[in-house]
């Protein structure tokens, strides 16, 4: 077989184990983190530091009954929780995750295989993307419309709300950089800023990062923006009904969608896996995505959550104007 | 500026200076507003919070300022004045139970849980041959300890009271100090002690805030 294709095959087991396992790493980092900065332990029984809380709650999960309501539409209620964690995955593909290298030839079976920086190189990446985290949105608007359930369509309604309010920011704020790269694939963005930390994008394009962040925290459903599930609101919004592995479905996938919004965000202004210094490629990549990681559990910690009408305000008003000037101001200076 | 003079009896009390504080207007609209949200945006008060978290993170860490009770495991000291599960004590000198078999503790008792039964033994003294407290229906108000007039029966520190079986906590035998441990029996510190770590505890009441 091809040296590549095998490349590729490994690299997608590796990113469906290790970003699944990464989901349920990251409760367990995201419960340590909030339990600190509120001067508690977190979990600290199960296992050395509370470590094995993760194979405690995956227990917990697979074991729990799969209750499915009675006037649920069960073809739906049960599908909503696949499209999240599927796109989310699906997402994963097209984007670069440690640089391209060659397993040594005296390994056994995979020896000589090339795993490629990226699962799929397609030449709309950015793009691909973006559509593909959008398009796990219908997961919680399908689940809180299917399940009879009146948080459930509150939730549900404050996924269309919140879908709509960010989803202009990202594309408007990832404008501006494929602008002043000139390409849609991730690898080009990569490519263009491995000069070291001044040839960051993000001291380009400072204005479209922070729009990016902000836009990728309600992208991901994360605090100032946790509409669609917001405990002291809706119940659990449009999981209320769920429970066992569906739940944790629709959970994996926001993990993982937390890691692909932090490495868009290390790939496309803050260098990818160049080599910062000393610091290998792929180190500085992952130091990169854990540092957006806790950005995410450290504004959970810090910040309260805001309104529905509040976020359309805040992107319709706030952010879409900025990065439109943002857009205007970059294609003059390009164009000059 | 609210300052109002309460009289709530003939003498003026003291004026209360109660300070509003100047949050200013709400612009509703238009240049003021947007000159408003401007403002908030760039002064940084979000990073504030960020600031605060994550310096208690760090104090969490590295310097200790953990605030959780391993429960099961660690204990917070309780006040002496806490009524638990009822302790029977001993006289120091010989070792005897104190209790005369007055019958105080039964007669006052409202939930009536203390069932005692008494003789006369072979030196006409009065010998307890039954005393059980019902903790099903015990509602610890202390009265059986406060009527004591031997200071025979006193609330205990044994707040744990989960058992399989009703009677675990219930016999005088399980609730007499027993006789190897007569050193260690504690007597009631008395009405209005205070907590053994009640200085550690004290803190400045957080005004700041």
């Amino acid at each position: 077989m091809d040296a590549l294709v095998v490349g590729t095959i490994i690299k997608i087991v590796l990113v469906l184990l290790i970003v699944s396992a990464l989901a349920g790493f990251g409760t367990y980092i995201e419960r340590k983190v909030l339990a600190f900065m509120q001067r508690r332990l977190g979990p600290a029984h199960v296992g050395p530091f509370g470590l094995l809380q993760i194979a405690a709650d995956g227990i917990k999960l697979f074991t729990k009954e799969d209750i499915i309501p009675q006037h649920a539409n069960k073809f739906i209620f049960s599908l909503a929780p696949v499209i999240t964690a599927a796109t989310a995955f699906i997402a994963l593909s097209a984007v670069p995750l440690f640089p391209t290298f060659v397993i040594p030839e005296s390994l056994p079976l995979i020896g000589g295989a090339i795993v490629p920086s990226i699962i799929a190189d397609v030449n709309i990446g950015v793009l691909f993307v973006l559509g593909m985290m959008a398009a796990g949105l219908y997961g919680p608007l399908l689940a809180g419309m299917a399940q009879a359930n009146k948080w459930g369509i509150l939730g549900s309604a404050r996924t269309a709300v919140q879908f709509l309010s960010y989803e202009v920011v990202t594309g408007l704020s990832v404008l501006a950089p494929i602008m002043v790269v000139g390409s849609l694939s991730l690898l080009d963005f990569n490519n263009a800023q491995t000069g070291g930390v001044s040839s960051w994008l993000i001291w380009q394009q400072p204005i479209a990062f922070i729009l990016f962040l902000v836009a990728g925290f309600a992208e991901t459903n994360r605090t100032p923006f946790n509409l669609l599930e917001h405990e002291a609101e809706i119940v659990s919004g449009y999981v209320t009904e769920y429970s066992g592995l569906r739940w944790g479905m629709f959970f994996i996938g926001e993990y993982a969608n937390m890691f692909t919004i932090g490495i868009l965000a290390a790939v496309i202004f803050c260098g990818g896996y160049g080599d910062i210094g000393f610091i290998p490629g792929w180190l500085a990549l992952l130091l990169k995505v854990t540092f957006f990681f806790f950005l995410m559990l450290w504004v959970r910690a810090s910040w309260p959550h805001i309104r529905p009408d509040q976020l359309m305000w805040l992107c319709w008003k706030v952010l879409m104007p900025l990065a439109v000037i943002n857009i205007v101001i970059t294609g003059i200076v390009v164009m000059i | 500026m609210h300052e109002e003079i309460i009289h709530t009896d003939s003498t003026p009390k003291e004026k209360q200076n109660y300070v509003m504080l100047d949050l200013g207007s709400t612009p509703a609209y238009g240049w003021p507003a947007f000159k408003q949200v401007a403002k908030r945006a760039v002064s940084g008060e979000l990073f504030v919070g960020l600031w605060i978290t994550l310096k208690e993170m760090v104090k969490t860490l590295f310097m200790g300022g953990k605030h959780t009770t391993m429960y099961p495991f660690e204990k917070m000291p309780i006040s002496p004045r806490y009524r638990a599960i009822h302790n029977m004590l001993r006289l120091l000198e010989s070792g005897h139970y104190r209790c005369i078999g007055c019958g105080l503790c039964e007669k006052i008792c409202i939930s009536n849980c203390i069932a005692m039964e008494t003789r006369y033994d072979e030196n006409q003294r009065k010998e307890v041959s039954e005393y059980t407290i019902n903790f099903g229906r015990c509602i610890y108000c202390g009265y059986c300890a406060e009527v004591c007039p031997e200071l025979a029966i006193v609330h205990g520190g044994r707040y744990e009271t989960a058992s399989e079986q009703r009677a675990s906590f219930s016999l005088f035998d399980d609730m007499l100090t027993p006789i190897d441990m007569l050193k260690q029996q504690q007597e009631f510190a008395g009405f209005g002690s205070v907590t053994p770590n009640a200085d550690a505890a004290i803190k400045k009441t957080p005004l700041a805030y």
